[in-house]
């Protein structure tokens, strides 16, 4: 064992010295939005609780376009949630059927098919298809 | 070592991942771009319709259930990478961060009741 | 054979004598088929016979060589020359104490590794009368990949939940508790909890996956991390389904 051992700590900006860290830190932030959108639809059920008139401003709002960039914004990192989050699921949860292991490629792709139905099917209910 | 009470936090934080990662993206367009965009009319987000949606008791459960567990997922990622960035007071980042959590909870099942 | 000529910039570390690490440079002719690791042993050999460094098997089996070269932890028996530029920067490993040049001190992770019980725990004797036990080629599969690791700690070097505490576990001595609780032979899940499923286990683990992606070996440790937190959380909160007397006959492993 060395007598004097020297000790380089991990600097605060660890996360920006490299692309890998830089994604994964932009990965983590997506939760800021996903509450954000929470948060959005938590008022516009407020405002739905006050009355017509409440409901109808908190949309004019919304649809304002500085709401439209918030939107914007908000979907841009709900996507890149959606699409590193469905990435990682066959390697939290490996599927075997008999001796062979689900080719991690069909996990992720039937989440994202499972993705496209669900928005598909939300787009029809709301009455835009 | 003790066992870890990590795994309450850490399923919330899963299951709003799933659950945020499906359906937040179509709920953004819908609430937020479709109208101005035209891919929706201004009737199919009339205050009646979505009044009676929201106000049904399954409307109510899955409002509730769905906002809460995508706070608690923001909540419990948050808390993580607050660490990861240097702040490394753990117990004040957990009451904030899941104190927030708890309060949006609380929130929503006030606004949902109103309804 | 053609030849390049390699500026090697060594991170040199004298505790005798240096109050800190400080880069020393060195001009390697080298033939083109050369790894990191001969251009190195040619600088002990002809340049500078002071600078130190682990190796052994010169073919990326045993683990001693890894090392941090143009920023990315490898094993440099394993560093192709032909992969990099003619400048190489080689310090060692990240977020170990360093011992002496590229030598850096294994205490933690050899504690991390056994802290784990990384040896089977059966909850019986073994079946057969010859004391074998009996396995299928499936069985294998399921935990085989994560058997595979040589201890070279280039997760580690890269892991920043490491580099922010210590007391983490890692993803090597994870993925190595992974690779016995997968194992058919192994019912020692239990005894294995009071670590992996501690706050300085898999908990502390964000899921970077950079240990996977630096892994010399393919092993993927944040896979091996991810699949035990969901385990975890489902026997977390299905204890209560457990009968009461099976913590009893759950076996505890005895400590090495």
């Amino acid at each position: 064992m060395s007598n004097r051992p020297y000790i380089r700590p991990l600097p605060t900006s660890w996360w920006l010295k490299e692309g890998r860290y830089v994604r994964y830190m932009l990965r983590e932030a997506t939760c800021l939005f996903v509450g954000l959108h929470a948060l959005v639809l938590m008022i516009g059920i407020l405002r739905l609780s006050q009355g017509r008139e409440a409901f109808e401003s908190f949309l004019a709002g919304l649809w304002s376009p500085a709401g439209q960039l918030l939107s914007a914004v908000i979907l841009l990192m709900a996507v890149v949630h959606s699409v590193t989050w469905f990435n990682l699921t066959p390697k939290a949860m490996p599927l075997w059927v008999g001796d062979t292991k689900v080719p991690g490629w069909m996990i992720v792709g039937a989440h994202y098919a499972g993705w496209l139905a669900v928005s598909v099917l939300t787009l029809y209910l709301a009455g835009g298809l | 070592m003790a066992r870890s009470n990590k795994p309450i936090v850490w399923g919330l934080f899963a299951a709003g991942g799933t659950a945020s990662a499906f359906m937040v993206p179509v709920i953004m367009i819908t609430v937020g771009l479709a109208v101005p965009f035209g891919w929706l009319s201004v009737e199919d987000l009339s205050y009646d319709r979505v009044h009676a949606i929201a106000s049904h008791p399954l409307g109510r459960l899955i409002s509730f259930g769905f906002i809460t567990i995508c706070l608690w997922h923001a909540a419990h990622r948050t808390r993580t990478t607050v660490h990861d960035i240097g702040i490394h007071n753990d117990s004040a980042t957990m009451t904030i961060c899941y104190g927030m959590a708890g309060l949006g909870t609380i929130l929503t099942g006030i606004f949902l009741f109103l309804l | 054979m053609a030849e390049r000529q390699i500026t090697l910039e060594v991170l040199r570390y004298r505790p005798e004598s240096d109050s800190e690490p400080k880069f020393q440079t060195y001009e390697v002719p080298c033939p083109d088929d050369w790894v990191v690791l001969d251009a190195l042993n040619y600088v002990k050999d002809h340049l500078d016979r002071s600078l130190s460094y682990r190796w052994s098997c010169h073919m990326a089996v045993c683990g001693s060589c890894g090392m941090v070269i143009n920023d990315n932890p490898m094993l440099s028996c394993k560093a192709f020359l032909r992969d990099l530029p003619d400048h190489i920067r080689v310090e060692p490993l990240n977020n170990f104490p360093i011992e002496r040049d590229l030598v850096v001190s294994l205490d933690d992770f050899m504690e991390k590794l056994t802290s784990v019980k990384p040896y089977l725990i059966p909850r019986e004797p073994a079946a057969e009368v010859d004391g074998t036990y009996r396995q299928s080629p499936t069985q294998l599969k399921k935990f085989k990949p994560f058997s595979m690791c040589i201890n070279c700690m280039a997760c580690y070097s890269v892991c920043p939940q490491y580099g922010l505490n210590e007391g983490f576990a890692g993803p090597a001595a994870l993925a190595l508790a992974h690779r016995y609780n997968a194992d058919s032979r192994d019912q020692g899940r239990s005894a294995r909890e009071d670590v992996v499923a501690s706050n300085t286990g898999i908990w502390e683990c964000t899921f970077v996956g950079a240990c996977s992606e630096v892994c010399p070996k393919n092993i993927d440790p944040a896979a091996a991390i991810q699949q035990t937190k969901i385990a975890s959380t489902v026997d977390y909160f299905t204890a209560w389904l457990r009968p009461k007397n099976d913590k009893e006959n759950q076996v505890k492993g005895e400590d090495a």
